[in-house]
């Protein structure tokens, strides 16, 4: 499990994360959401262990995480970033191995095993065909499968349990792809989360890509938690126009099951900042 | 299929594959810059034990003559070319070098600043030129640092280039303001070194920068690694495990040993740590563990090849070798900037 006590964290005086609790169960599919601005990306950092807390702690299964080892923290949870660009031409398959480096010693060179985990991991994303092509020539979508591929070799093959499963942070997974890698990305998660037992974090402001995945939200607003909890107690119309200032109707879609956001108007600008 | 199975074979095989050939080919560069000059010597002869070191006039020329300039060559290039590597793989960009940072133009300040004033850090038993290099560079790259870590994402092309050449001029006035105490006959001799020269004429300037060398050699076998994991930005390098901030101080220290020792030899000597590093890339791949040892070997043959070309092109004068990369550099660099935009 991993948990958030109370952290606030900023890059300059002002807090861009203030008093923020939250929980990651076991298995969970939790959802951060929020406006642009309100924190979700440097939330996400927090729990990655990448940024400390000015105030408060990150908890992974009851420790500390700056008590733990770095390269163990990599080894049980990986972050895929809303955009990778490389200045250097590496294939695919060679971007896809460095997710094993906390799995080898400072001069350990990746052997069969570690490349038979990385084709494991393309081929769970769909992107085996791509791995002797330069990843700088892929699109978007086979840009964030391939670092997908790369997050799963990193947390494949350590050791853990039911209740110690490993962890996929991901940020934005969906802000530079168009509708239909949305979708595809979106059942990706889904397999992925069922297949290999993952917890998964995603932070996004697309609210329809949050209800159609998460079992639990957080929604932020100015970097603290103005509410969490499970999609549907979390989901309303009333909530949506706290957020992002816009009324908004909340059903449950026919066809997909899932809850669907429909934004009407927005509202007065006073009634947005209240 | 062959893609796939170039692919799969191991990191360890390319670099066995590639050490092989990179090191042939420094090899033969050694053995043969020394044969090229106004006297014609021959390889057979120079290695004759039969005749006495004495009466051997080819061996003479060879280890006393011409070997100290030919290694002198294989250090420099060696050092610019994986300076060039790291310094383009910590700033995620391919135009960073040694020459082009000012990191180049900071260590020749600092060497010539111990050689005009005659800095001497014989009680240290350490020698001042090297580490008074190193300091100028060490100089220069704390200002790119602080330029890089000031902006989130790294340092733009254009950033980086501006505050090179504006490091460049910088250091530059300075060398010309430390030049006008020097006397005379030694401001030639001064010039020639500034443009690049590795006529050093003993092995004494080898030696003394072979501590910088070495250690610099042994930090960047190290950070092959966290390079290329740096590449991919440093939240997700931090995320897969490496400690950022140690790896870039590393990167920013050896960079800066290597282009000190460099520099304190054979002078600000231009354009090897981009032309070098791109050639090996096109050849062997982004990987840092194949580019580095490959890039610290091929960059010792060019820049042995270029000297021979030096010293020939207008023989019976020589020309520092300063002038044949930056000759050959100089559009190689406009390339590249084109063909990035």
């Amino acid at each position: 499990m991993l948990q958030a006590a109370e952290v606030t964290f900023g890059y300059t005086e002002a807090p861009v994360v203030r008093d923020v609790s939250l929980e990651v169960p076991a298995g969970g599919f939790v959802g951060i959401i929020g406006p642009n601005g309100s924190g979700k990306t440097t939330l996400l950092r927090l729990l990655a262990g990448t940024r400390k807390p000015q105030r408060g702690a990150i908890f992974l299964d009851g420790a500390p995480l700056g008590s733990i080892r770095r390269a163990e923290v990599a080894r049980r949870m990986a972050v895929v970033p809303q955009e990778t660009h490389l200045a250097f031409d590496y294939s695919v398959l060679e971007v896809v191995l460095m997710g094993r480096y906390p799995h080898l010693g400072a001069f350990e060179i990746e052997g069969p095993r570690d490349i038979e985990l990385a084709r494991t991991a393309l081929a769970a994303t769909g992107t085996g065909a791509l791995e002797a092509r330069d990843f700088t020539t892929l699109s978007g979508g086979e840009k964030q499968r391939v670092i997908i591929a790369a997050a799963l070799a990193q947390i494949s093959a350590s050791e853990r349990t039911a209740e110690q499963p490993a962890i996929l942070l991901l940020d934005e997974p969906t802000a530079a792809l168009d509708l239909k890698y949305q979708l595809e990305t979106a059942s990706l998660l889904r397999t992925l989360h069922h297949a290999h037992a993952l917890s998964v974090v995603v932070s996004t402001h697309d609210l329809n890509f949050a209800a159609s995945l998460c079992t639990t939200l957080v929604l932020l607003r100015g970097g603290q938690v103005l509410a969490a909890g499970p999609v549907t107690d979390v989901l309303t119309p009333a909530r949506i126009r706290d957020l992002y200032g816009v009324d908004a109707e909340v059903t449950r879609h026919p066809r997909t099951g899932h809850l669907t956001v429909v934004a009407l108007s927005a509202c007065g600008p006073h009634e947005a900042t209240e | 299929m062959t893609q796939r199975d170039a692919n799969a074979r191991t990191v360890g095989r390319r670099l066995t594959l590639t050490l092989v050939i990179f090191g042939g080919l420094t090899l033969a560069a050694i053995l043969g810059a020394p044969l090229i000059g106004s006297t014609p010597i021959s390889l057979t002869r120079v290695f004759d034990r039969s005749i006495p070191f004495a009466d051997n006039t080819d061996a003479q020329i060879f280890f006393v003559a011409r070997l100290p300039r030919t290694l002198a060559g294989a250090l420099v290039g060696a050092m610019l070319a994986s300076a060039g590597v790291v310094f383009q793989g910590l700033l995620r960009n391919p135009l960073a070098t040694p020459f082009t940072l000012g990191v180049s133009a900071g260590a020749a300040l600092g060497a010539m600043l111990a050689i005009t004033f005659g800095w001497s850090l014989a009680w240290l038993g350490a020698p001042a030129a090297p580490l008074a290099s190193f300091a100028g560079s060490l100089m220069a790259v704390a200002i790119v640092y602080a330029l890089a870590t000031a902006r989130h994402h790294g340092l733009s092309t254009n950033v980086l280039l501006l505050a090179g050449v504006t490091m460049n001029a910088f250091f530059s006035a300075l060398i010309l303001f430390v030049q006008y105490f020097a006397d005379f006959s030694e401001t030639f001799r001064i010039l020639r070194w500034l443009m690049g020269d590795l006529d050093i004429s003993s092995y004494q300037p080898l030696v003394t920068a072979l501590p910088l060398v070495a250690i610099s050699f042994a930090v960047f076998a190290w950070l092959a690694r966290p390079l290329n994991l740096l590449n991919l930005g440093a939240d997700a390098a931090e995320a897969r495990g490496l400690d950022v901030l140690r790896a870039q101080r590393a990167a920013f220290l050896s960079a800066s040993l290597a282009t000190g020792a460099a520099v304190s030899v054979g002078g600000p000597v231009g354009f090897v740590g981009i032309v070098v590093p791109h050639l090996v890339r096109l050849l062997v791949g982004a990987d840092h563990r194949i580019v580095l040892p490959a890039s610290a070997l091929f960059g010792a043959a060019f820049l042995i090849g270029c000297d021979a070309l030096a010293r020939t092109v207008m023989s019976p004068l020589e020309l520092p070798v300063g002038v044949i990369t930056a000759l050959i550099g100089g559009p190689f660099f406009l390339w590249l900037l084109v063909r990035r935009t």
